[in-house]
């Protein structure tokens, strides 16, 4: 400060003194990226590029592209379809389940929203493991689902709910809504209640004033939830792999046998980077369909 | 559209709270009324009863003779105004103000004229097709305006809408929105706490306090015969002066006897105690006591002087101790009136502009 002043009195040595003190000033910000930066570089960059090398080497070394053209089986491409039904489905789904709790939540006051709160964010405190063996417990045969309905009347036969589709699609739901709810959440809650009076002053029903106004203005938080939803759910594999019983086969789990069944380290990523790309293509399209560059100050 | 509106016992407790108590207002057909009262007084929560977003304990609104309080609020034919605008954040300015014509399913050509007519009427035309975040506040107001007035609502609310700009604007928004109502005479709710905004734009004002109406009267009669010492405090600056009230009807003040209005009266029907409100503009000052037996003299000792641009400040202590106020206009002609601090002087005040006032709030 007393450096600047003096500076600044001298006359023309002023602009560059402050030019520079700019400069270190934007330098010395730039610094805190530099360890996220080495940790990016080190456990993503560098891994994934490898991968994509290792991808285009065949069996005997040289470059190839067999590890691609392996995909073409119709193991892969069903495996290939399974992923994307079951992220697809749980996606909607997740929609469907996350968005009345997230606008519940957003209409609740702020204490009463903490302690809702609390339950959706509950189940992050609890192991995967852990939550896909009780669901293992409640929607097998003997399970509680089951006995219940039995015993209700409702089916004469229990019915299969574990050990295939359903199964895991309902134990990924139930890992992934929290990834619905909070964006939304978060999205809602930035919508000042006046929009919506000020809707229904013009003459909007609440349900006009829902879909003309809260919905165009909640996007964001749904295009950030079904994003994390739909990739997460591309590379699920434990929830599959426990629940699926061994009928279920996604993308995940075709990577995993390659390398730990068969070492074929190359097959393995032919399929990461296959997913990778699928995934980046998802995403581009995402951002068209729900215009969020559009909200966010592209307007 | 003109139609009248009728408030009737309208009471609204929050809990123990009370925040509207037993308000009766009759707004005449075309009438422009502003609810001017501190913050949390009630006014913007008679505004949302209005609006049906406030459903009240009980009492009853007619607009037009048919009750209000059992319609739903996207039924009620009100424009809003607010005051951070709530302008769609998704639609453009055309958008904004063409939303209410496409719920009531107009035919497009009908909603281009209409939308267009408003838009000029609030001299924005050209920003027909901007985006409402690339707007000024003072434009955002007029969409917010635009679209409160382009279906021609029954009603007018308008809830601190001007507020949020700054002075100069504000003071032009205020002579603008009052053209707009010449032209339209839509009956018109006006909330503010700003008391110089209120007397500008009314054709009457309902001063709130407590959740009760003070008094509800004409700018000139709020200002000049305010009722209660809360109405003289709050609307304009007011210094008061104890009053002894005699057993034969007159009054005094430090024990001279007090030349009073020809309305005189206080506005309470028997008040505790009551007050003599002096506003700084009403007094004079003098080297001796008033010539006339129309004007009240007050002796007192000069204490400061304050220059404020367009007019000076004359702070004078009476010896009770308190201070006292009179405004003097900066003028060649008043040069020697300004007194130095320790002279004493009399201060003079004609008896019509001797207001006395209730102490109740």
């Amino acid at each position: 400060m007393i450096g600047a002043i003096a500076a600044a009195s001298s006359g023309s040595a002023d602009t560059s003194y402050f030019a520079r003190a700019e400069r270190r000033e934007a330098w010395s910000f730039a610094l805190l990226a530099v360890p996220g930066l080495v940790v990016i570089g080190l456990l993503l960059i560098v891994p994934v590029g490898w991968l994509f090398v290792l991808s285009f080497i065949g069996k005997d070394g040289g470059v190839s592209l067999e590890n691609y053209a392996r995909l073409a089986q119709p193991v892969y491409v069903i495996t290939f379809v399974t992923t994307f039904q079951i992220a697809g489905i749980v996606t909607v789904g997740s929609i469907l389940l996350g968005y009345p709790v997230a606008y519940l939540l957003s209409q609740l006051s702020p204490r009463a929203a903490a302690i809702c709160m609390i339950f959706v964010i509950l189940p992050f405190w609890t192991s995967v493991l852990v939550r896909t063996y009780a669901w293992l417990v409640l929607l097998q045969r003997r399970g509680l689902i089951n006995s219940w309905l039995v015993g209700l009347g409702i089916i004469n036969e229990p019915i299969p709910l574990v050990n295939n589709f359903i199964g895991t699609t309902i134990g990924m739901l139930h890992v992934l809504l929290p990834f619905m709810i909070l964006p939304l959440y978060s999205s809602m809650k930035t919508i000042d209640t006046d929009y919506l009076k000020a809707a229904s002053s013009c003459g909007a029903s609440p349900m006009r004033a829902f879909w003309d106004v809260f919905f165009p203005l909640s996007r964001p938080g749904l295009f950030a939830g079904t994003v994390l939803v739909f990739i997460l759910s591309l590379g699920f594999y434990l929830t599959p792999a426990l629940l699926g019983g061994g009928r279920v086969s996604m993308w995940s789990m075709q990577i995993a046998t390659n390398v730990s069944t068969y070492s074929n380290w190359g097959a393995a990523s032919a399929l990461g980077v296959l997913l990778l790309v699928v995934t980046i293509a998802i995403l581009a399209a995402l951002n068209k369909v729900f215009r969020v560059d559009k909200l966010y100050g592209g307007r | 559209m003109k139609v009248p509106v009728s408030i009737r016992g309208l009471s609204k407790k929050f809990g123990s709270f009370e925040a509207l108590r037993d308000i009766n207002l009759d707004i005449a057909p075309g009438e422009f009324v502003t609810l001017l009262g501190p913050s949390g007084s009630g006014k913007t929560t008679l505004l949302q009863v209005l609006a049906g977003f406030v459903t009240p304990t009980s009492g009853s609104i007619l607009v037009a003779g048919e009750e209000l309080l059992t319609r739903p609020p996207h039924q009620r034919e009100i424009g809003l105004v607010f005051q951070n605008y709530a302008l769609f954040p998704h639609m453009n300015v055309f958008e904004n103000v063409a939303y209410p014509l496409k719920l009531r399913r107009l035919a497009r050509s009908e909603i281009e004229t209409k939308v267009r007519g408003a838009l000029d009427m609030v001299r924005l035309s050209q920003f027909i097709d901007r985006s409402v975040d690339k707007l000024s506040g003072g434009q955002k107001q007029r969409v917010a305006l635009a679209r409160a007035i382009v279906f021609e609502p029954r009603i007018l609310l308008m809830d601190e809408s001007l507020s949020a700009l700054d002075k100069k604007l504000r003071e032009q928004m205020q002579i603008e929105l009052r053209h707009l109502h010449e032209r339209l005479h839509t009956t018109t709710v006006f909330v503010t706490h700003d008391q110089r905004e209120a007397l500008t734009m009314s054709d009457r004002i309902a001063v709130i306090n407590n959740g009760a109406l003070i008094q509800f009267d004409t700018p000139r009669a709020i200002y000049e015969r305010p009722r209660t010492r809360f109405v003289a405090d709050f609307v304009g600056e007011t210094t008061f002066l104890p009053v002894e009230l005699r057993a034969g009807g007159g009054a005094s003040v430090f024990g001279t006897p007090l030349l009073l209005p020809d309305h005189a009266g206080v506005g309470g029907a028997s008040p505790h105690e009551s007050w003599l409100a002096l506003r700084p503009e009403k007094l004079a000052i003098g080297p001796v006591a008033g010539p006339e037996a129309e004007v009240n003299s007050f002796s007192a000792v000069a204490r400061e002087t304050i220059f404020q641009g367009d007019s000076l400040l004359v702070i004078a202590g009476f010896p009770d101790g308190q201070n006292i106020a009179v405004r003097l206009v900066p003028q060649e002609a008043n040069r020697g009136l300004v007194p130095t601090p320790g002279q004493p002087i009399h201060i003079n005040v004609h008896r019509n502009d001797s207001i006395l006032v209730s102490g109740d709030v």
